[in-house]
């Protein structure tokens, strides 16, 4: 069974193998369209721009070579992982975005934990216990939280939890000066994640309890649900046991397709919390001009994400022994067949920041 | 639509922030850029929401950012709708190769992280309006082109479209007057909502400070009103409501829509 997996998730990542291609060509080619080129921006910085020094450049970086050679060079440099060199920061672009990958990583972990926890929670909930006063409650908070700006939640978290109420940091991932290790520093890096990982797990928080609740409304009307009530089951077994387990799916599927889009909002919580991961260091990119940088982070962004999808693929063959190895996922629709299909879709459209 | 609560107050909302855009230039005809009161003025004192650092109003540019956030969502809404079907529609009704090589691209669109994407474009290109509106279009049309193929998918293998092919209709025809009208209640509510996803990208992007310079958007409008966040909440806060509101009427119509439109779908 290890075995098919392995040869599965391979054969997913050589699938995503086109896909990584068409984004290095794409990021050649918006690099040229670019005004202005490499040699430009490093005259203009050195305050000298004589043609002689300009040449010197272009040579140097080979930017005076026909466009196909260029390409060719560029795409060999890619396969080493040498996405070119950051003139803001004076070095690779591949090693400063490693350094920070990590710190993502952390960021992201934590929101998908909180988001998708008490998303099923708040979703069950509301499914459970539908047409009270604690469901509308429920679903209007889902509504509310789905129409608001990450941003603009952080601002207000910042607001409220660390200048009215000075409980958390506003800013950084540990004390400044601070030279703590072991589980002080883990302490200290929890009390600075809080703010941040709340934040980005708001949204997708409100998009899983609405699946949620939609996916265990369904799940409740279903036959086998009746036969448990005739046995004479207890209410929370028939919740927890049969429901619960069923209609937890196409959330997973969700959040597995969801990766990419926190990615992309984990750029402007860093930004607004001074994280000091992928999404700062983009964010620092577009202020200093340095392309380079924010296509090297656009990329392995993309890789990151045909990663995570050919993992997720693998998570739901274990969570759902009915989906097959050898098949072509159907993982953007719900492997649930009688899921909300429809709620899935529509919701499928939302990826925002 | 008006039927449901929830419709009725995203209409009546989306109304509101709509009357507000275009009534703009003459509720207030100085424009949003004219510095005139005291700097940091808290709301309902000399100016109803306040003043921001430079002593401008800050209702002021609610207005004109509404102009700008309802321009955005619904062009690039119309965008993704037109390009987004185009593309699901030949591809579902012909198959094939055809169908193969669209997947492959919407596949590519939907593996890139879209809001990073947007970023890179709107970078590469230059912050302006058109450059926004078109970065946004063309990271987020690819889920709407797989919709509409579904969807098409489906109808083209109805009997009625059967008989119009024996009946030597043209495939132009059949996609128009047969398949269009079915698919176009998904396509209307799967656009609805592209246009609150639209408006909340284009916030995100002038926050960061990717929007155009030239004009005053609720996201710059936050971006700016960050550096004053310990003394000045209102700065930060009323812009964000602004677009909390806005993107809210809208998910609340594309919601009553859904269920006016697809009663079969009702969850």
């Amino acid at each position: 069974m290890w075995a098919t997996r392995g040869r599965y998730v391979l054969g997913r990542l050589i699938h995503g193998l086109p896909i990584i291609l068409a984004i290095v060509v794409v990021n050649f080619f918006l690099i040229r369209l670019a005004p202005g080129d490499a040699a430009q921006v490093m005259a203009g910085e050195s305050g000298a721009a004589s043609p002689e020094y300009m040449a010197q450049i272009r040579a140097q970086f080979g930017l005076d070579q026909p466009m196909y050679v260029q390409f060719l060079s560029y795409m060999k440099n890619i396969l080493v992982f040498d996405m070119g060199y950051s003139f803001r920061h004076s070095r690779g672009v591949a090693g400063l975005i490693f350094e920070r990958l990590g710190t993502t990583a952390l960021l992201m972990a934590a929101s998908m934990v909180i988001s998708v926890g008490f998303g099923i929670l708040l979703g069950a909930i509301a499914a459970v216990r539908d047409r009270t006063w604690t469901a509308n409650l429920i679903v209007t908070f889902a509504i509310v939280t789905y129409a608001t700006p990450l941003f603009w939640v952080g601002l207000m978290l910042i607001i409220a939890f660390a200048i009215h109420l000075p409980w958390f940091p506003t800013s950084g991932i540990s004390v400044v000066g601070a030279t703590t290790t072991g589980m002080r520093h883990a302490l200290d890096v929890a009390h600075h994640l809080v703010l941040p990982a709340l934040t980005l797990s708001f949204f997708y928080m409100a998009l899983y309890t609405r699946l949620m609740r939609s996916s265990m409304l369904e799940t409740l009307r279903m036959d086998f649900i009746n036969t448990a009530r005739a046995k004479g089951l207890a209410n929370g077994t028939i919740v927890y046991r049969h429901a619960l387990r069923n209609a937890i799916l196409p959330v997973l599927t969700m959040a597995g397709v969801q990766v990419s889009s926190m990615l992309g909002g984990s750029v402007i919580v860093e930004s607004v919390f001074g994280w000091p991961g992928l999404g700062l260091l983009a964010f620092e990119a577009l202020f200093s001009r340095d392309l380079n940088l924010l296509l090297g982070i656009f990329f392995l962004s993309s890789i990151l994400v045909v990663i995570t999808n050919a993992i997720v693929d693998v998570v739901y063959t274990i969570v759902d022994p009915r989906i097959e190895l050898r098949k072509a996922p159907a993982r953007r629709k719900s492997p649930f067949k009688s899921g909300p299909s429809n709620g899935a879709d529509r919701n499928a459209i939302h990826a925002k920041p | 639509m008006l039927r449901t609560p929830q419709g009725a107050i995203g209409l009546l909302l989306l109304l509101f922030v709509a009357g507000l855009a275009l009534g703009a230039p003459w509720l207030f005809p100085e424009g949003p850029y004219d510095m005139l009161g005291t700097p940091f003025s808290a709301p309902f004192g000399e100016f109803l929401l306040g003043t921001d650092m430079l002593g401008r109003d800050i209702a002021a540019g609610i207005a004109y950012g509404a102009r700008i956030s309802l321009i955005v969502g619904f062009v690039a809404a119309l965008v993704i709708v037109v390009l987004g079907t185009v593309v699901g529609g030949v591809a579902g009704y012909y198959g094939g190769r055809v169908d193969a090589a669209v997947m492959r691209v919407t596949e590519f669109f939907q593996t890139i992280p879209t809001f990073i994407g947007a970023i890179v474009i709107v970078a590469v290109l230059g912050s302006t309006l058109p450059n926004v509106v078109g970065a946004i279009a063309i990271v987020s049309w690819a889920p709407l082109a797989r919709l509409v193929r579904a969807e098409v998918i489906s109808v083209k293998n109805r009997e009625y479209t059967s008989a119009c092919l024996a009946l030597g209709m043209s495939d132009m025809r059949i996609m128009l007057v047969q398949i269009l009208p079915n698919v176009l209640s998904t396509i209307t509510v799967a656009g609805s909502l592209m246009v609150a996803t639209a408006i909340l990208f284009e916030s995100g992007l002038s926050f960061l400070g990717l929007g155009d310079p030239n004009i005053m958007t609720w996201g710059f409008m936050i971006g700016a009103g960050r550096a004053a966040i310990r003394t000045a909440w209102w700065m930060v806060t009323i812009p964000g409501i602004a677009v909390l509101l806005t993107v809210l009427s809208i998910n609340l119509i594309g919601d009553a829509l859904n269920e006016a439109l697809n009663p079969r779908h009702k969850s």
